[in-house]
């Protein structure tokens, strides 16, 4: 199809094609964790093989929400959790187009809480890189969804008496078929995971640790840090469904004590992902419907013929 | 009061087949070469509880539900026969029979199911001495028994359709005919019977009344279907294969017709978990390059608000409709009010860039719906669809002719490939897609879709540059700001030049002038002719575009008349409010017509209301309230 000639190009993808020019200048601060990200997230499209323009990242608001500006790919940067209603109908309208959202821990567990639990229950074919600084950034350091019970902050003055949300285990209830967590400072990882999450036919959902230097000092900066996968304390299996909810239990638990465990939590593989179920059914045309607007040829229905008929 | 018209109301419990019985009761009137209308009146629930439906049957297109109704099909409420311990039904299954007797014409015909309701719960609500007092025909059957006897209660309806052909002495054809096309088997067979048994049985009664059911042809075949129906197949017919929603009263009709239908049309519907989800799936249909929409009803479009100004600032073509009904918060659910118009001008922050249609009826719904997509996807801009429960369900007839037309897919200001590789690129890579002056000197910067190659950009929600990165730069924010707005003016001549949405009613040099909005304009068209009869000079303008406004078109009628009622189904006159703001004159000249009891306009309230607003008079109606002019 010559109007997408971007889709499924065969050829050697460098990184550097998701770096832009000398603009725009990013507005992180210094030692923020959303660098790192950014990092892996270009070093996995390589790995993929996917190039810039068949790339479609959406992005809710924050911090988090600057990823579009600095990853050089078509980009949404849509409103306060909503990347992900914005992005599934993207990756329904031509599922050809690599679907990529991210947002912070407000974004996806707290105002968009809703979508990133329908999302993965849908099972839609798309990667949601959660970036989890359990604090509020852009707005100046407020009590996040995943801030630790107790947290001080501005708003919460006499220190949060609401437990954290447990992101992994949420996720693999929803119907999420990859979660993962891993963070800003174990960057081989990440880039493995997300490439990983990429390939996934289905939702993987990663739950992203990155450091804020600024608004929460207090914090651990995540290291040390476990990676599951290669530890032999732990011995579970990344498909069983009930070693998996064992293993997220721990793992949600003890970052709140100070151990930073990251990995690959759960992998499905079975399950189709939304478009293949819906194609199944006929709620969906087999080629890109995107596609057809762009197609000289295409025939268009027209309802004087077809629907009429029941009027008369 | 002319009766050369049916007006037949049945009337009885949710869950009776009262909607599927008048349907097929209009369409039957429609084959027979009459014109029809019909409205409809149903409570917010689903089994029981008070429903009627009136089909208006002239020789004539007819324009509104008409006042009043001289013929009575009271089936009684079925469902309220078997009430449960723990509430309190009172005399439910009454309802639809006393709840009627308002609006009964002198020398109508009533015919209830004797079979259903008491004897002596009838004497109760004073049947008799209600129908002596106002010369009705009372006509009790036991339509109940008819039906029992082939086998299933629930066939009363079609046993009251067979009476009424009787008493109406207008055969039972069309109705057989519908009958073999819709049913098959032991069910085909049954409701045949009993429509023959009744139509007999009602024969024998004799009963003496004036009704006379004209008698008409059409010239052309004609169509009878709904509002809904009309918007669904507008969006379908100009290239719409996406819609997302979540379902609330009215609106849920065309999300269903969309989603039954999108699949055999190739495209795609999801039900979504919330409306502000409804509204991001949409944006994100239409941002991959496919026509989209999607819609709600007034909460549920109050969650759709910051959606819609992301539309504005990426420019995102999308389709958006708004079924009103009665507000504020959950308000009355099944009822028709026009008092969302200012929520969907100005909701959502900062300066609004969209365009909102209000068709009148439903040969506009599809014509508006069509207008609609091809502004939003030809200017970037999202557009709003703006109708009631009044017309979302009413059913008339058209020729089917109004809706051969070609479909139109173009996906409007997209670029392709090659023209790509020709545009201006940011320094980052990103193409511009943002101009501050695109190239064909209009307000539109044309742009690419994901997987076109080098067409990469940004869309945000924040201000952005021309490759759409984010930026707080006061030049750049001029320039894009009036881009954005100017469309505006651009649209507004592009319809004044293509596509008139404005009606023009009555003769030209009439004295006086009634102003009226979306779906009120046809009835007070009726109620014109009417005041012209009367003796008065009257003409009437019925507006759609809210926005752009057709302020050239308004001023120039508003200067053409010594003073103009206007009629609008709400409390606080929205849009008599907007005429002033964007005419910023005539408030002297402007009194208005508010109704807002649930119920929309009847023509005769419009006769009252504008003889006593001439007269200074008080208005005597208690259902329906008048603003006098600025000044007054």
């Amino acid at each position: 199809m010559s109007a997408f000639s971007a889709i499924g190009e065969d050829r050697e993808i460098e990184r550097d094609e998701f770096t832009p020019g000398i603009e725009p200048q990013a507005t992180w601060c210094p030692g923020c964790g959303d660098f790192g990200v950014l990092k892996a997230l270009k070093q996995a499209m390589p790995e993929v093989g996917k190039n810039p323009d068949e790339v479609a990242l959406f992005t809710g608001i924050g911090c988090s929400g600057k990823l579009n500006s600095y990853f050089n790919s078509y980009g949404f940067h849509t409103i306060h959790g909503r990347s992900l209603p914005v992005a599934r109908a993207a990756k329904l309208a031509n599922p050809k187009i690599e679907v990529i959202a991210a947002g912070g821990d407000g974004d996806g567990y707290g105002i968009g809480g809703n979508h990133t639990i329908h999302t993965a229950r849908e099972n839609h074919d798309m990667t949601y890189i959660v970036f989890n600084n359990e604090i509020f950034g852009l707005t100046k350091g407020q009590t996040s969804p995943t801030s630790p019970k107790g947290h001080k902050s501005k708003t919460q003055p006499h220190g949060s008496a609401k437990s954290p949300i447990r992101p992994l285990s949420q996720q693999l209830n929803a119907g999420a078929t990859y979660i993962a967590r891993t963070a800003a400072v174990n960057p081989n990882q990440a880039k493995e995971i997300i490439a990983e999450a990429i390939e996934h036919d289905g939702f993987a959902h990663i739950d992203f640790l990155t450091q804020c230097p600024t608004w929460n000092k207090d914090a651990k900066h995540y290291v040390p840090y476990t990676d599951v996968q290669q530890s032999d304390e732990f011995d579970f299996d990344v498909s069983d469904r009930a070693e998996a909810a064992e293993m997220m239990r721990k793992t949600e638990e003890r970052l709140y004590e100070g151990e930073v465990l990251t990995g690959r939590m759960y992998i499905e593989d079975e399950r189709p992902s939304y478009g293949a179920e819906k194609r199944a059914i006929g709620e969906m045309p087999e080629e890109p419907l995107a596609e057809r607007y762009f197609d000289e040829d295409a025939e268009w229905e027209r309802t004087y013929d077809n629907l009429l008929q029941h009027h008369k | 009061m002319t009766d050369n018209e049916l007006i037949w109301r049945i009337a009885g419990g949710s869950g009776d087949g009262i909607d599927s019985t008048s349907q097929n009761f209009a369409k039957a009137l429609m084959r027979s070469g009459l014109h029809v209308f019909t409205h409809r009146h149903y409570p917010s629930r689903i089994r029981g509880g008070h429903t009627y439906v009136e089909v208006r049957a002239k020789d004539e297109d007819v324009q509104s539900r008409g006042d009043g109704y001289n013929f009575l099909l009271a089936l009684g409420d079925s469902f309220a026969r078997n009430p449960q311990d723990e509430a309190y039904y009172g005399k439910e299954e009454l309802k639809p029979l006393y709840e009627n007797f308002d609006d009964l014409r002198e020398g109508g015909v009533l015919l209830y199911d004797e079979g259903l309701l008491d004897e002596e719960d009838v004497e109760e609500i004073e049947l008799e001495e209600a129908a002596e007092e106002n010369g009705w025909h009372v006509v009790p059957m036991d339509l109940r028994g008819i039906a029992k006897e082939h086998g299933r209660e629930i066939m009363r309806n079609t046993a009251g359709i067979g009476a009424t052909a009787a008493i109406l002495d207008i055969g039972t054809e069309e109705f057989e005919t519908l009958i073999e096309q819709n049913m098959a088997g032991d069910m085909q067979e049954a409701n045949l019977a009993v429509l023959e048994d009744a139509y007999e049985a009602a024969s024998e009664l004799d009963i003496d009344h004036d009704i006379e059911v004209p008698e008409g042809s059409h010239d052309e075949e004609q169509v009878i279907l709904s509002g809904s129906n009309a918007i669904s197949y507008g969006a379908l017919d100009e290239g719409c294969r996406f819609i997302s929603g979540y379902p609330m009263t009215p609106w849920t009709d065309v999300f269903t017709i969309m989603s039954q239908h999108l699949p055999e049309f190739g495209g795609i519907s999801e039900q979504v978990e919330d409306e502000i989800a409804a509204a991001a799936l949409a944006l994100g249909a239409s941002h991959m390059g496919v026509k989209s929409m999607s819609g709600s009803s007034g909460g549920g479009f109050a969650l759709m608000s910051e959606p819609l100004g992301l539309a504005e600032m990426t420019e995102t073509p999308v389709v958006l409709v708004e079924a009103m009904r009665a507000g504020p918060s959950t308000g009355m659910p099944t009822k028709p009010e026009q008092a969302d118009l200012e929520h969907v001008l100005y909701t959502s922050q900062g300066d609004s860039a969209r365009v909102v249609f209000a068709p009148a009826n439903i040969r506009e719904c599809y014509t508006q719906t069509r207008s609609a997509f091809r502004i939003a996807y030809e200017y970037q801009i999202p557009s709003i669809v703006i109708y009631d429960q009044k017309i979302q369900g009413e059913l008339r007839n058209l020729p089917a002719s109004h809706f051969d037309e070609e479909p139109n897919a173009d996906p409007g200001s997209v670029l392709t490939e090659e023209e790509i590789q020709d545009a201006a690129h940011h320094a980052s890579g990103k193409f511009q897609r943002f101009l501050h002056e695109p190239e064909d000197g209009s307000n539109v910067s044309p742009r690419s879709v994901p997987g076109q190659k080098d067409g990469r950009y940004l869309a945000t929600g924040n201000e952005h540059n021309p490759s759409g990165h984010i930026s707080e730069d006061p030049d750049n924010r001029i320039a894009q700001m009036e881009r954005r707005l100017n469309k505006l003016d651009d649209i507004r001549a592009d319809l004044d030049e293509n596509t008139s949405h404005q009606t023009y009613y009555g003769p030209e040099d009439a004295e006086h002038g009634v102003l009226v909005w979306g779906s009120q304009q046809d009835t007070a068209f009726e109620a014109v002719d009417r005041l012209n009869e009367n003796g008065h000079s009257v003409k009437a303008l019925g507006v759609s575009d809210m926005a752009p406004y057709p302020v050239e078109e308004v001023s120039e009628w508003l200067e053409s008349v010594d003073q103009a009622l206007v009629v609008e189904m709400n409390a606080t006159a929205q849009f008599r409010g907007l005429t002033q703001k964007e005419i910023g004159k005539y408030g002297d000249k402007m009194s208005s017509l508010l109704k807002y009891n649930g119920n929309p306009f009847e023509p005769a309230e419009i006769v009252d209301g504008f003889e006593s607003s001439i007269n200074g008079e008080e208005l005597a109606a208690t259902n329906m309230k008048y603003l006098p002019a600025a000044g007054d």
